[in-house]
C-alpha cells in the first residue's frame, strides 16, 4: 500500500491503484482516475459510480450481469462507458476495491 | 537465457466448446464471460454436441450427467453409484441442485450468459460441419450466434499475437 496525491487529495492507494479507503473518494478523484484510464466522466458514468459504491458499502457482491440488471445501465452501455475491464476500471474510479468476482 | 523477457498479454481467445453437459458449457461461458470481461477479444466456438448449448430447443435444458462422470459426489462426499445414476429423475434432481447452486453464485442461464458475452463485444459460432450433421440451421440457433463457420474460417479468426485457442 503507497500513499498516492490525487486531485490533490492525499489517497493510500494498492499496487493495482485501487483506493484502500473509499471515505477518501471524492468526485475530483474519480475524475483524475478515470483520466488515467482515458475515460472523460459523464452524468452517466456517475450514476454507475453511485450505484457501485453504494452497492460495495451495503457489503453486496458486483458482478456485471447484477450491474447490467440494476437499471441505472444495461450490460452493453456499461462496457461502453468503461471500454476494455468495465469491472475493474469502475470500481478503480469508485474508490472501491478490486472485485473478486468470476462473472 | 534472458530471463527478463517481456510479459506478452493475451489479447485473443478462442474458446471451443464441443460438449453439452451442464458443466462443460459453463466452463466455456464462464471464460469466455471472463475473458470479455477482462477485454480480451473474446470468440466462441460451439461443435459436435456442443451445439445444444446455442440451439433455441436445448440451451436451457443442458444436464449434468449422473452416469460415467467419476466427479459426482453424493451430499456429504460418499461416491455416487453409476447404477444409481441411472435411475429415472436422478438426473434431473441432480442438474436441478447444480442449477440451484449457480443461480447462488449469481451464474445466468446459458441464453442470458450468451447475451452477457455479446454485450460485451464476445462473439458466438457454431460449427457448419456439426450443424450440417445435425441438420441444424441458423434459425434454429440463439439470435446470439453471429455466423455458422468452417474449421477454415475459425484459424482465419486466430491470426495476430497474443492469441490462445482453449477446447474446453
Amino acid at each position: 500500500m503507497t500513499t498516492k496525491t490525487i486531485a490533490g487529495v492525499n489517497v493510500d492507494v494498492t499496487e493495482d491503484g485501487y483506493l484502500t479507503d473509499a471515505s477518501q473518494w471524492t468526485e475530483e478523484v474519480a475524475k483524475e482516475i478515470a483520466k488515467e484510464e482515458g475515460i472523460e466522466l459523464t452524468d452517466k458514468h456517475f450514476e454507475v459510480i453511485e450505484y457501485v459504491r453504494n452497492k460495495v458499502a451495503a457489503g453486496e457482491g458486483l458482478t456485471i450481469r447484477g450491474i447490467g440488471k440494476s437499471g441505472v445501465v444495461d450490460a452493453k452501455t456499461f462496457y461502453k462507458l468503461f471500454p476494455g475491464a468495465p469491472l475493474k476500471k469502475a470500481t478503480k474510479i469508485s474508490g472501491v476495491p478490486k472485485p473478486v468476482s468470476c462473472i | 537465457m534472458d530471463t527478463k523477457e517481456k510479459k506478452q498479454p493475451l489479447k485473443k481467445i478462442l474458446l471451443i466448446c464441443s460438449k453439452a453437459n451442464l458443466e462443460d458449457v459453463y466452463a466455456a461461458l464462464v471464460m469466455a464471460n471472463g475473458a470479455v470481461m477482462e477485454g480480451i477479444e473474446t470468440k466462441v466456438f460451439f461443435t459436435f454436441f456442443g451445439l445444444d448449448a446455442i440451439t433455441k430447443k436445448q440451451m436451457n435444458k443442458l444436464h449434468t450427467a449422473t452416469v460415467g462422470n467419476p466427479g459426482m459426489r453424493m451430499p456429504g462426499g460418499l461416491a455416487f453409484p453409476t447404477l444409481l445414476g441411472a435411475l429415472p429423475g436422478v438426473e434431473a434432481g441432480v442438474t436441478a441442485m447444480m442449477k440451484k447452486e449457480m443461480d447462488k453464485l449469481d451464474m445466468p442461464p446459458v441464453d442470458e450468459f450468451l447475451e452477457l458475452i455479446e454485450a460485451g463485444g464476445g462473439e458466438i459460432y457454431a460449427c457448419k460441419l456439426a450443424a450440417d450433421m445435425f441438420k441444424l440451421k441458423k434459425e434454429d440457433f440463439h439470435e446470439t450466434v453471429k455466423a455458422i463457420i468452417t474449421v477454415g474460417d475459425l484459424y482465419e479468426m486466430c491470426d495476430g499475437e497474443g492469441t490462445q485457442i482453449v477446447f474446453t
